[in-house]
Formats: structure tokens, C-alpha cells, sequence
């Protein structure tokens, strides 16, 4: 392998470049759904939701559950649970002083809402439900930008109370938060709990919906078969469910990624192809020695092939190294993409980007770069087994 | 007893246009202890000859008969393993892998055969004694002179314990002094050790060493002749 140092180390070099590009573009995107994953539980539905059946598809502001508060607190005494908020749900419309919107209000104890979701670390002005100020609402910087208001601006809502009366109320802003999911943030305003309660006029202790965060990501399918035995006849979904779009992402992305490194292989199959196939012709007559002198035509294909693998493989470790080492610096240092937020925030993804590594991955690759190295052998060893030794001695 | 019969051996080499024979029909026997030169002018069919009887190119027709087998008759992998187990090679370019030193290239053919490493070192080391290369065992091909690389391919022909050899022109790259030096070497083999040479080559110094002559000449047998 070493006799054409640098055409060996032309291959080495392109395959440690190509896998490098590969698991480095891989962990990037893992990065960047996991974010995407991450936000969509943290900020906006928790990892499990537990509601009246029919009640996601209508959101009719009767379809609460009666008990939600002694449901959530039982579900709070799971060790598994990091977080359970009861919440009122009612979609409606906010108006300022200029324009209006339609919006998804959310009623919530800030307390306990702060156990499940992070808005309260998004802000980007004002506070969180903090003091003892009347109806306040905090509200996402889009929908503030849209309804042109500020910190201490009042807006109106109008929404239909338990009665399908009509009836409206004035908040106040106190908060604006910055999600970067421009959807969510111009899509959903959040309210206390008792201040939705009192214009909607639900029963004390009853609510819409009881979003559950567990302590860990991996944990979601067990806790969610203690809390469908806490809430019997109720809808309970994890945010698989509850977002299968996400989930879809999450796999799709995984499959796009293998195929992608599987093209990165398939064009460097070519040049190791090439590389072995010119090897092979320079040693033909030791090949052919080999055959006369009793080597079996199945050692012969072994030896081209573990050559050509080996090759494959050391250009493989280096790229997988390489890769693996750029991937892992960029977990904790981020890829800022500021100069194209406006994009990624509109389609829910953060212009900051931190990398995820896989070793499954890595395992996968270096299985993939053997296999290619196996493939790539295949002509090379049929060229060298198609001299009858005595022809292949001849050749000068 | 002879151990190679070759019974009506031909070799036909179809060409676009014509028909040649390489070799013609050629019956001969090889007694056990031979020292014979194959001889001929340029394509009069030596090479091909000794390509089909160290079974490397297939006859169009005839039978090359070992210790009372049909080489021709075997399958292309029993005949693999027949060559290495039977028949030594010597070529005319000497073939040693580069990448491997004297040892390493005596001992491929050992480790092919599946012998223990201790067996395989123990008897490398004393073939290379043989053929005056013990100083020069751990020395790669590019280090050794013609004459010394030759000597290691005798040795390897010589590890299988074949029942002959076959050497195609193995002095025909060598100065005189090299050459001398070699076939003082293995007519000391064939003499102690009783072992079977086969050469093809136009070489006069090989033939006066040789006990048999065989004289080739448009593929057929012109003379036999042992001194």
C-alpha cells in the first residue's frame, strides 16, 4: 500500500476529508433538530399533555376536565416527574389600541408553570407574573411587534365564557418573551390562571390541560403509563403525539444524514477502486509469482482485500477522529448563523447552533467505510484473479 | 521410477489468422534425481513446455502425470494446492515480493502450507545457510545482488519440499561469476540431497552441468541425450 506513498495518501486524505464533512454535517444537524425538539418541549408542550378526548382537535372552552387539579397533583407525586402545570386553554382575540390578533391564551400558576416550560427564561423585557399587579399578560415579541405595543401597554381580550357569552378583559403587559419560534411568539400569550378563571368562568380546581415535564427525555413511555393509570378516560399524549411532525423530523433527519454520508462513500468507493485497481496491475507479476507458487485464488481476493480495506480504514479512523473532534469542540461552543436568523427563526430554528454526536454514529460509519473498502476490493481482486499465473509472469 | 510421465503434450495457440504449435506432441519421463536442461532456440516452445508442467498454462491436449497424477485432470483449485505442495519454481527474473526480506520471502511458501512457525523458522535458516545467505536473512530484495536474489528464490523453491523443481532460464539475468555460484549450488543439492531440477535455457554453462539434455525445436523433442 505504501510503494505509491502519495496515491495512498491521496485516498487517505479524501476519505478523511469526506467523513470529517459527513460527521461534522450529521452532528451539526442532529444539533440543530435537537434544539428544535428541545424548544417545542420546553416552550411550548412539555413532554406529556393530559386532556378531555376531543378536546385538542375543537379546543372548545367546555371541554375541560372537572378534576384537573387533584389529577395533577397525584401526578405530582411521581418521583419521575420533574413538573405538572394545570392550564386553561381558550383560543381568542387581543386587541391594542391599534390592531388586533387571534391568539391561543394560556392561564397558568407562574409557579408551577416554571417547573414545566421556560418562557420565563425568554424574556426580553419586563418579568414574569412577579408583584400583585391585576390581569397581567405576557405576550411574545412578534405578536408585541404586530400589535405595536410595549411593557405596560394595554391590550383587550374577548373571548366566549362557559355560558358562550361574549366577554372581554383588560390586561395589561408585563412581560415579552423571545422563543425564537416566530410562530409560537406571535401564536400564544400567557395569563394567570385565576384571572382566566374568573372571565371564563370554569369551576375552581378544573382545567384544560395538564402539560407534565419528566426529570429525564428517556423516561417519557414509562411515566406516561403511571399518568394514564392517575387519569383514567382521559387523552394522555407524549410530545411525540402531541407533535408528530417533530418526531417525523427527528427520524427523517437521522435517514437523510446516513444517505448523505452513504454518497460521500460512494464517490470515494470510485477512487479507492482506482487506487487499488493501479496497485493491483503494478503487482501483477508478484501476484502471478503468488498463484504459481500455490497461493489459492481465495487468499489472493483476501489479500487485495484486506489492502484495500485497510486503506479505506485508515483514511476512515482519521476522518472519524477529525469529525468526531470538531463535532464534540462545537457541543459547547456554538455555530452562530445570526446572518441568516431571519429564516431559521421563522421556520422554529435557533441561529445559534450547538452540535449533538452520536457514537452509534461514528460505529455505523466505521462499519459503512469497511463495507465500502469491501465493495472497492471486489474489482481490483477479479482484475488480478483473471491472469492465469503463467501470463501474469510474462508481464514486463 | 519415473515420477513425471508427459504423455502427447501440445499446446496450440490460436492467432486470428493462423494456428501455432507451441508444442508438439511431445512424450517424455523424469526419473527421481534428475539434473536436466530443457534447451532450444528462442520459440521453440521451453517456456511453454515447463508452463504446462508445473501446471501454470493448460496443455490443448496430453497429459502431464505426477507420482500417478493427472495434473490436468485435477480441478483449478486442487492443482493450486498441488503445485504447492509438488513442484518448486525458479523464474527468470527471480519474482522475490519486495516488501518481504529473504526470510520472509523463503517462508510465504511454509506459512501457505500451513507449517508451524517454529518449523518454518528453523528450516528458512538453514536453507539460506545452504545457499550461502545466512549473513544476509534480514536483507530485503533491493538489498541483495542478482545472484543473491536468485539464490533466495532456490531456497524457496526448496522450503515446500517439492518433488521437483522447475526453473525457467534462472541464470539468464545472472553475470558468470553469479551464475557459476548457482549451479554449484543446486547441483550440490541434486547430488546430496537427490533433488529433481528441470531448466529451460539457452545458457552453455548450465547445460554442461546438466546430466540430460533436452533439445526443443518448433515444439517437438529434436534430441534426449544423457551424458
Amino acid at each position: 500500500m505504501w510503494r505509491n506513498k502519495l496515491r495512498s495518501l491521496v485516498i487517505i486524505i479524501a476519505m478523511a476529508l469526506g467523513l470529517t464533512t459527513g460527521i461534522f454535517s450529521t452532528a451539526f444537524y442532529e444539533g440543530l433538530i435537537d434544539q428544535r425538539i428541545d424548544k417545542v418541549i420546553k416552550s411550548e408542550i412539555s413532554h406529556i399533555q393530559v386532556h378531555k378526548p376531543g378536546f385538542r382537535n375543537a379546543t372548545e372552552i367546555s371541554g375541560f376536565i372537572p378534576n384537573a387539579e387533584a389529577i395533577a397533583e397525584k401526578i405530582r407525586t411521581f418521583p419521575e416527574v420533574a413538573g405538572v402545570s394545570n392550564r386553561l386553554i381558550v383560543n381568542s382575540m387581543i386587541a391594542s389600541a391599534e390592531t388586533g390578533a387571534g391568539v391561543k391564551i394560556v392561564g397558568v400558576d407562574p409557579a408551577r408553570e416554571k417547573k414545566v416550560t421556560n418562557i420565563h427564561t425568554k424574556l426580553v423585557e419586563g418579568t414574569y407574573f412577579e408583584g400583585k399587579r391585576r390581569n397581567p399578560v405576557v405576550i411574545g415579541h412578534k405578536l408585541a411587534e404586530k400589535l405595536n405595543v410595549h411593557l405596560g401597554s394595554k391590550v383587550v381580550i374577548t373571548l366566549q365564557d362557559i355560558n358562550n357569552d361574549i366577554t372581554a378583559g383588560a390586561f395589561r403587559v408585563t412581560g415579552i418573551f423571545n422563543t425564537m419560534s416566530n410562530a409560537f411568539d406571535e401564536g400564544s400569550i400567557f395569563v394567570r390562571f385565576n384571572d382566566l378563571q374568573r372571565l371564563t368562568m370554569i369551576p375552581d380546581k378544573a382545567g384544560h390541560e395538564i402539560a407534565i415535564l419528566a426529570s429525564k427525555n428517556d423516561i417519557v413511555n414509562a411515566v406516561k403509563l403511571k399518568v394514564d393509570s392517575a387519569a383514567p378516560g382521559l387523552e394522555v399524549l407524549t410530545w411525540l403525539d402531541l407533535s408528530p411532525e417533530m418526531s417525523y423530523l427527528n427520524e427523517a433527519m437521522d435517514l437523510y444524514m446516513y444517505i448523505f454520508i452513504v454518497i460521500i462513500l460512494f464517490a470515494l468507493l470510485f477512487g479507492i477502486i482506482n487506487t487499488m485497481l493501479m496497485a493491483v496491475l503494478e503487482r501483477i507479476k508478484e501476484i502471478g509469482m503468488l498463484m504459481a507458487i500455490g497461493m489459492n485464488k481465495t487468499r489472493v481476493f483476501l489479500l487485495i482485500m484486506y489492502e484495500t480495506v485497510f486503506l479505506s480504514l485508515t483514511g476512515g479512523v482519521f476522518g472519524v477522529i477529525f469529525g468526531s473532534l470538531i463535532s464534540k469542540y462545537y457541543e459547547t461552543h456554538k455555530i452562530d448563523l445570526s446572518i441568516w436568523a431571519d429564516g431559521y427563526l421563522e421556520l422554529g430554528y435557533d441561529p445559534f447552533v450547538y452540535t449533538r454526536l452520536e457514537w452509534p454514529l461514528l460505529v455505523n460509519v466505521t462499519i459503512m467505510v469497511i463495507i465500502t473498502g469491501i465493495l472497492a476490493s471486489i474489482y481490483p481482486a477479479w482484475k488480478a484473479l483473471s491472469y492465469n499465473p503463467a501470463n501474469a509472469l510474462r508481464i514486463e | 521410477m519415473s515420477i513425471i510421465k508427459i504423455k502427447n503434450l501440445t499446446k496450440i495457440y490460436d492467432g486470428s489468422s493462423i494456428e501455432v504449435k507451441a508444442v508438439d506432441h511431445i512424450d517424455l519421463r523424469f526419473e527421481k534425481g534428475e539434473f536436466t536442461a530443457v534447451v532450444g532456440p528462442s520459440g521453440s516452445g521451453k517456456t511453454t513446455f515447463l508452463n504446462m508442467l508445473g501446471g501454470l498454462d493448460s496443455p490443448t491436449e496430453g497429459e502431464v502425470i505426477i507420482d500417478d497424477v493427472d495434473m490436468w485432470s485435477l480441478s483449478s483449485r486442487k492443482r493450486i494446492d498441488f503445485r504447492l505442495h509438488n513442484i518448486g519454481f525458479v523464474f527468470q527474473a527471480y519474482n522475490l515480493l519486495p516488501v518481504l526480506t529473504a526470510r520472509e520471502n523463503v517462508e510465504l511458501i511454509m506459512e501457505l502450507q500451513g507449517r508451524s512457525k517454529k518449523e518454518r523458522t528453523k528450516r528458512t535458516t538453514a536453507l539460506l545457510e545452504e545457499v550461502g545467505l545466512g549473513d544476509r536473512i534480514d536483507s530485503r530484495p533491493s538489498k541483495l545482488s542478482g545472484g543473491e536474489q536468485q539464490r533466495v528464490a532456490v531456497a524457496r523453491a526448496l522450503a515446500s519440499k517439492p518433488k521437483f523443481i522447475l526453473a525457467d532460464e534462472p541464470t539468464a539475468n545472472l553475470d558468470s561469476k553469479a551464475t557459476e555460484n548457482l549451479l554449484d549450488i543446486m547441483e550440490q543439492l541434486n547430488k546430496e540431497e537427490n533433488i529433481t531440477f528441470i531448466f529451460s535455457t539457452h545458457d552453455a554453462r548450465v547445460m554442461k552441468k546438466a546430466r540430460r539434455i533436452v533439445t526443443l525445436e518448433d515444439g517437438k523433442i529434436l534430441s534426449d541425450l544423457t551424458k
